[in-house]
């Protein structure tokens, strides 16, 4: 398979590109929903919008309502998502938890995957503990109690947490804190008791929450996949995650080039168009090449998880890795750049910088990504 | 194309049977590159063995037409072939410049009787070319060129020399930039074609840091090239007075094989083998190494893509370039982490053990990659200019 858009993956682009332009745009979107102090940090009626066109389910199963695409189509959309720092659940809900629920019975898919791809429900997952990302290490505890559960514990920087219909949760059901195994996953409802969310607004303007469960009551029909088998439906998300952040990233990267690119051909300063200078024109050249093997790669990534090849997992976080080098030093570049103007609230450049610290953040830096690599790779 | 599986099983089939195990290990030194030509011998009679079936087969230039030695594949039959090459460690069979740089250009300007007669001559490893390009006072401004032919009616008198010219001592055949109009830069040069065994043509080895010499210096004193070798066979490719169109051309592939992009899948990190090597790693160490993976895995990524696209015609024109410069900068750093990793051991100049001080010549060597064949200085303005369109680049 070559790698590249084939006809059907083209157009899906173009269509994500023009709507995300329009209905996603940061003016529209980012900026409107900020301004107003929305405690959701995305609007609804865009998301309702993500459902009509089918993005919201395109990586749920057509048995189950969706699409039945893969990580490449959605790696499409969310790189017009980051291209435009279009603020929705779309990461967190129809990939993650779209892809955990791959895992469910079907009375679960049942249950929650029609408002899923309908965008009447939103949903998020809950996996990291603390400021970083140690999916190896989970303390949250989920004790049997009678027929169900009794959850306990706190999860950290939960997306939208606060406003999901729904979290997967990742917990602990027997072993110690480290063990690969003993993991279960558990769907909870927004209305679950004992269940409470700080949220907070993160620096690029998205919400996040810490949760707690203080002895949260699941049922056994919660479980998704199996009872302490959940570590391998979680490695599953985090893959999928990962590319698609990658994705996301990439489309920040070009989002914030492309800017800064246009920009160096109208500023003038010394009577000469700053793109002019070839002090910048080789690092904005440099800035080029990154981007583009960082796309190449995370493109390769999703087409080798869709496949169903063993190295999905490595390329993943050499995406990741690659991804938050290459965007990091796109919006960093792109600043500098800008000059003093991209120091301004009312400037795009420096909302591009937001975005990407966030999103390199979750599910894990290049540090953390490229020590996995070595880990991977036996050194 | 054909099913992709039955051919994927085809390919692979074909190669265990006809791919020696010795073929399969990894390059060490010169002596297991096969170059072909004139004067050419075989280091042993597995690599006798594998060229003589690639070439029998058209697997020295897989997508070439078979007319011209080739095998006919399509872009994506290729790529399985590389793939399937790449998954058991196959060598090339045949390494050559024609393959990589005369050929691409023969196949677009050539003629029909060139193309019968020179590319049917690279496929099958009977003539071994060199390329003359660069002169002592041209480098990166390579137009202002001054090896001069002089016109004599059915042929051309050059004078004039050339530098870093490789392997031009070994070199059968030459495809030289020679100036054919003085007035006329961009318009005044011929891309000609002629025997490295001409009277008045002569070579003299440049010893690098590295104590080796792939390259020459070649003179040329009053050397007569005919314009023509025979019915539609010119001595000259494209038009006469348009060679720097045939050479800008070329420099793409030139790019593109010096970034190693020509390459089959590069998917394995280089970190286990650096921790073999030196017992236990440094954590800061380890981190870089993990960082240099991380750029080289999604390089390799980028040249499959990059690779695709060119086949399919979707590709930015100014691509290699991009690929050359990441490619160049990739393969420095790697020789860098490989001299830290390998420490004093791999300083040693002539021992035994380092095979004649591998480590530290590969090395220096490596400090050629982003200077030969357009500097990453230039790399990076044509990026600016071609790709980025910014202005005055």
């Amino acid at each position: 398979m070559p790698l590249y858009h084939d006809d059907d993956q083209a157009m899906l682009a173009e269509t994500a590109s023009q709507f995300m332009a329009e209905e996603g745009a940061i003016a529209k979107q980012l900026r409107h929903w900020r301004d107003r102090n929305c405690k959701d940090g995305f609007g609804h009626g865009l998301w309702k919008q993500f459902a009509e066109m089918g993005f919201t389910g395109m990586l749920v199963s057509e048995d189950d309502g969706g699409l039945g695409m893969g990580s490449y189509e959605a790696g499409i959309v969310l790189e017009e998502i980051g291209r435009n720092l279009t603020p929705s659940p779309f990461l967190a809900s129809s990939v993650l938890a779209a892809t955990a629920l791959k895992h469910a019975d079907d009375a679960a898919r049942q249950r929650w995957l029609p408002g899923l791809v309908s965008g009447d429900l939103v949903y998020s997952v809950a996996i990291d503990e603390g400021a970083k990302h140690r999916p190896e290490r989970i303390k949250t505890r989920a004790e049997k109690s009678g027929n169900g559960f009794r959850l306990t514990g706190q999860k950290d920087f939960v997306l939208h947490g606060a406003s999901a219909d729904m979290l997967v949760v990742a917990a602990r059901t027997s072993g110690a804190d480290e063990d690969a195994d003993g993991i279960t996953l558990f769907a909870v409802p927004k209305d679950a008791a004992n269940m409470s969310h700080d949220a907070v607004r993160l620096v690029d303007s998205s919400m996040a929450s810490h949760t707690k469960f203080e002895g949260v009551e699941l049922d056994g029909d919660a479980v998704i996949g199996e009872v302490d088998g959940g570590r391998e439906v979680l490695n599953a998300m985090l893959t999928a995650g990962r590319i698609g952040a990658a994705a996301e990233g990439v489309g920040v990267a070009r989002g914030a080039m492309d800017m800064t690119v246009d920009y160096l051909k109208q500023r003038k300063q010394f009577g000469k168009l700053i793109g002019e200078f070839q002090a910048l024109q080789h690092r904005a050249a440099h800035l080029y090449s990154e981007v583009e093997i960082a796309r190449a790669v995370t493109m390769k990534a999703a087409q080798l998880l869709d496949g169903g090849s063993e190295k999905a997992d490595l390329m993943a976080s050499v995406a990741k890795a690659k991804v938050a080098k290459a965007a990091g030093l796109a919006v960093r570049e792109g600043v500098q750049m800008h000059g003093g103007i991209g120091m301004t609230d009312e400037y795009d450049i420096g909302l591009y910088m937001k975005r990407d610290r966030a999103l390199q953040e979750f599910l894990g830096d290049m540090y953390y990504h490229a020590s996995r690599v070595a880990d991977m790779s036996g050194y | 194309m054909s099913d992709p599986d039955a051919f994927r099983a085809d390919v692979r089939a074909w190669l265990e049977a006809n791919c020696p195990p010795e073929m399969r290990e990894p390059v060490r030194d010169e002596a297991d590159v096969y170059w072909g030509g004139r004067n050419a011998t075989f280091k042993n009679d597995a690599q006798k063995a594998w060229f003589e079936a690639c070439r029998d087969k058209g697997y020295t230039v897989p997508e070439w037409p078979k007319a011209y030695g080739g095998a006919g594949l399509t872009p994506a039959e290729g790529k399985i072939l590389r793939q399937e090459m790449s998954r058991i460690g196959a060598r090339p069979p045949l390494s050559s410049f024609g393959i990589w740089m005369l050929g691409p250009a023969l196949l677009h300007f050539g003629t029909e009787g060139q193309k019968q007669r020179f590319l049917n001559e690279i496929a099958a490893g009977k003539i071994r070319w060199c390329q003359g390009y660069s002169e002592p006072g041209s480098g990166s401004d390579l137009v202002s060129m001054q090896t001069f032919g002089e016109d004599k009616g059915d042929h051309w008198v050059v004078n004039g020399q050339k530098i870093w010219t490789s392997y031009a001592d070994e070199a059968d055949w030459i495809f030289c930039l020679v100036r054919t109009d003085k007035e006329n830069k961009y318009q005044g040069i011929t891309f000609m074609l002629f025997d490295m065994a001409s009277e008045g043509v002569s070579t003299k080895p440049i010893k690098l840091i590295s104590g080796n010499s792939p390259f020459c210096e070649t003179f040329m004193d009053d050397v007569k090239v005919p314009k023509s070798y025979g019915e539609d066979i010119p001595g000259y490719v494209g038009q006469i007075n348009r060679g720097w169109d045939v050479a800008k051309y070329l420099l793409g592939h030139e790019r593109e094989m010096i970034s190693g992009a020509g390459g089959g899948d590069r998917t394995s990190a280089i970190g286990a083998a650096m921790k073999r090597m030196a017992g236990e790693l440094d954590p800061v160490l380890r981190a870089q190494i993990a960082m240099f993976d991380v750029d080289a895995l999604a390089y390799s990524a980028m040249g499959e893509k990059f690779l695709d696209e060119m086949k399919s015609g979707k590709g930015h024109p100014a691509q290699p370039n991009m690929m050359k410069y990441v490619g160049t900068e990739l393969n420095k750093q790697r020789h860098e982490l490989m001299m830290s990793v390998g420490g004093s051991r791999a300083l040693e100049w002539e021992s035994e053990d380092t095979g004649g001080g591998k480590p530290s010549r590969n090395w220096l060597r490596t400090k050629a990659n982003s200077i030969e064949g357009g500097t990453s200085e230039v790399m990076l303005n044509v990026i600016s200019k071609r790709i980025l369109d910014l202005p005055g680049a």
